[in-house]
């Protein structure tokens, strides 16, 4: 028998309590509302969060600065680019390096599709809780056109792990502006459909205009960021306040609200991705062609492995399909080559003996990656809001300790005041709202 | 008089099948055109013999795996109550169509045949009172289940249906006042005739407030979105959150006839009935002179197509309202059905009082 928790202690005799999650088909099975109610009101509210703990923060110190990056595609799935890029930043101002304009460009880009990827998920999953369930597959459609860029370049939808320490893992897919153009325009036409069944709609203005308002000063004490924060009227975007890479070069908005409720966070997520999109078509302007491969022979790996063992072979390598963009050439725009920081280029691993010997220097136990002694904070704007590493080196090949500021845990513990004395199905779009992540906000 | 009774029940049994085809074709209307609306392409993987038919046999295929389903109750349930309430909802849903005239007298044999099943007096009373009382499945289902999220969503579909059921009377008081009878058979007739010597005499064109506030309360008493507080699948489950198998099969089979029973009440007091524009029984007589004539096996028939046509018309309207709109909360559902379709049921009744008085 588990301890009473602090609603039941608390709750009147006469109330009903009502547990809401983790097994609720709205709780995205990663939380836990314990309602106290009367009737259909909410007296009092718990909400638990712990879920999807798989201990993150602990794990990153027992992995090398290198490998502990797919762990960061995990933290808000939703947008796994955006925590690449949070860590990799981070790491690169510990160590002090410069990345590469282009692999900037590539990262700004793939940041904003993960942006508008992420606000596409929140706004369909609060659609689709609040009954729009049209809604909820027209923004999934565009999101999948966005994830086939990704899909071409990453070669995963998910757990990309594309950008690295230095740099970005290998160059865009040769396809990625038609790709683009086409998720591009499909995510207007899709945005503009959502609009005219949502905008103006009275049972969704009925249900989110009023719903789950919070003050500016509330929000500010409670640490919200992000669109949830900017949907109070406080303009404060990470890419504005502290620009990273080229965000100013970029011309954007910073969509805000007024009223900071459930209405007001869908409208500043609609109208950012509008800028996202924006950026999105800049960065892509900007972003020239990459440049040719040499034409000549080429031949497989095992062949170049043998061939060198006599003599360097001259031919160039083919490499296997995952690695396809990381090519020799192509490495100088997409990765810092300052010092053992990012990948050695495969070609030379293969073919000659000090490439052979990088290889190992870089991944080997107690070599690679080795940040000078100190503490780091570095945040970027992820989807939901300021996403920050604060990290501890001890000068060895991993960090001492690790802490993310995960955007959505500031804003989801405001979620009991915001849900106190309203209605059982006030939660719904509240909750969806906010965008709550499981592995962003449990780790 | 036992021929009487075959006829009778003959017609009882057509009337049940071709409600219950109906609604296990509607499950596949419902498939197909939210896939419409949605860019999706629907069920479509059904087959028999490798015959798919736009998957036309996924109600089949649907009706056979509810079959096949473990019949759970839990443990906690009251068992007796927890198995009624399905047969409950099913039940009153399903014997409103008997007073319901899907075509005109036939000739058969010498023998005239009313197409309605039985031709009650107060069939309008009847089936108000049928669709009220599948209040009781909702009910028990929820109190059977003991559960919280069953209980909160049977107490919200107990007050919804009730509270529609007020408006939902409050428009039909106008539609009998101008067609002065209770008798759906009666009801259908009267709107035989023309209006300006053009416009179909149907109640829609005679009560147009009315038909408004009765389809929307309608609506509302079908539990669907944008009305299906009881269910809420993302907020509180709903009523049936303990059921499964064949009894869930039950309560969703029982959605579909209400989704039906709402189709051939709008048709049957607001859009005619069986009644097919300028038809009458030796054949077409249109409003610029034309005539056509037409046999009488040809006229019944085109009646009864007229029927199934608009039936399936409402239902399709349903379908596409259903797949457009989010849920409204509970609370605004209450002041739309109190604060705004009694008041406009009242003002129809008085603003149709007043016309009749005039006259």
């Amino acid at each position: 028998m588990a301890s009473p928790t602090r609603l039941e202690r608390s709750a009147r005799p006469g109330s009903m309590l009502l547990n809401m999650g983790p097994s609720h088909p709205a709780m995205h099975g990663t939380m836990r509302i314990m309602l106290e109610l009367d009737a259909e009101r909410i007296v009092n509210a718990e909400c638990e969060i712990g879920y999807l703990h798989r201990g993150f923060e602990k794990t990153c110190e027992n992995k090398t600065w290198f490998n502990l990056l797919v762990y960061t595609d995990r933290l808000n799935y939703v947008s796994p680019l955006i925590n690449n890029l949070g860590y990799a930043m981070t790491v690169e101002k510990m160590l002090g390096v410069a990345v590469p304009e282009r692999a900037q460009l590539i990262r700004v880009l793939v940041s904003e599709l993960s942006r508008v990827a992420d606000h596409l998920t929140c706004l369909a999953a609060m659609a689709m809780e609040s009954g729009a369930f049209t809604v909820f597959l027209y923004l999934i459609k565009a999101r999948e056109y966005l994830w086939d860029v990704v899909e071409f370049t990453t070669g995963a939808r998910m757990t990309t792990s594309y950008i690295r320490i230095g740099g970005v893992r290998a160059d865009l897919h040769a396809d990625w502006r038609a790709a683009l153009a086409a998720a591009v325009a499909e995510t207007r036409r899709v945005l503009k459909d959502v609009s005219g069944l949502l905008d103006n709609n009275s049972i969704f203005v009925g249900r989110t205009r009023g719903v789950g308002a919070i003050s500016r000063e509330d929000a500010l004490s409670y640490g919200w960021t992000g669109p949830c924060l900017r949907s109070t009227g406080v303009p404060y975007d990470v890419r504005k306040a502290r620009p990273y890479l080229v965000y100013d070069r970029l011309s954007f908005d910073v969509p805000v609200g007024e009223n900071g409720d459930n209405y007001d966070r869908y409208a500043v997520r609609m109208r950012e991705m509008e800028q996202s999109l924006r950026i999105l078509e800049q960065a892509a302007a900007l972003l020239p062609d990459a440049p040719p491969l040499p034409d000549g022979p080429v031949i497989e790996p095992e062949e170049a492995v043998c061939r060198s063992r006599r003599r360097r072979a001259v031919e160039r390598v083919r490499l296997p399909p995952n690695l396809e963009g990381s090519e020799k050439e192509r490495l100088p725009g997409l990765a810092t080559s300052d010092g053992p920081v990012t990948v050695p280029a495969k070609e030379d691993t293969y073919t000659t003996m000090e490439g052979l010997i990088g290889h190992f220097l870089f991944f080997m136990r107690g070599k690679g990656i080795r940040p000078p002694k100190g503490d780091v904070y570095f945040s970027v704007e992820g989807g939901n809001g300021e996403l920050g590493f604060y990290i501890v080196s001890d000068g060895t090949d991993r960090p001492y300790r690790l802490h993310l500021r995960a955007p959505c845990l500031h804003i989801v513990s405001a979620l009991e005041e915001l849900i106190k004395g309203r209605l059982v199905a006030d939660v719904i779009p509240t909750f969806g709202s906010l965008n709550m992540i499981g592995g962003e906000i449990d780790r | 008089m036992l021929v009487d009774a075959l006829i009778v029940l003959a017609k009882a049994v057509l009337a049940l099948a071709w409600t219950l085809l109906l609604a296990l074709f509607l499950t596949w209307v419902e498939r197909k055109e939210s896939a419409v609306i949605q860019d999706r392409v629907g069920a479509n993987r059904a087959s028999v013999m490798g015959l798919r038919l736009f998957g036309l046999f996924q109600p089949l295929a649907d009706a056979i795996k509810m079959f096949f389903k473990e019949d759970f109750t839990p443990s906690f349930a009251q068992r007796a109550l927890h198995r009624l309430a399905p047969a409950l909802s099913f039940f009153f849903v399903s014997v409103t169509v008997v007073a319901v005239p899907f075509g005109d007298t036939v000739h058969l044999f010498g023998r005239a045949v009313p197409l309605q099943v039985v031709d009650l007096s107060a069939a309008v009373l009847f089936a108000l009172a049928m669709l009220s009382l599948g209040t009781y499945g909702i009910l028990v289902s929820g109190w059977a289940s003991a559960s919280r999220f069953a209980l909160i969503g049977s107490l919200r579909g107990a007050a919804q249906l009730i509270s529609y059921e007020a408006a939902l009377g409050l428009s039909l008081v106008g539609l009998v006042m101008v067609f002065p009878s209770l008798s759906l058979a009666r009801i259908v007739e009267a709107q035989g005739g023309l209006l300006f010597g053009f416009l179909p005499r149907w109640g829609v064109f005679l009560q147009p407030l009315g038909f408004a506030v009765f389809y929307i309360a309608g609506m509302a008493g079908t539990k669907r979105v944008p009305f299906d507080m009881p269910e809420g699948e993302s907020e509180i489950i709903g009523f049936y959150t303990e059921y499964g198998g064949l009894k869930f099969g039950l309560f969703m089979f029982a959605d579909f006839l209400e989704v039906i029973v709402l189709a051939v009440l709008s048709t049957t007091l607001f859009f005619g009935g069986w009644q097919v524009p300028w038809l009458g029984g030796e054949g077409f007589a249109f409003p610029w002179g034309g005539r056509l004539a037409l046999a009488p096996w040809a006229v019944s028939a085109l009646r009864v197509l007229a029927f199934n046509l608009k039936v399936l018309f409402f239902c399709w309207l349903q379908v596409l309202t259903r797949w457009t709109y989010p849920r409204f909360r509970y609370d605004q559902v209450m002041d739309l059905g109190w604060k705004v379709l009694v008041p406009l049921g009242v003002v129809n009744i008085l603003a149709t009082g007043l016309v009749l008085a005039a006259r």
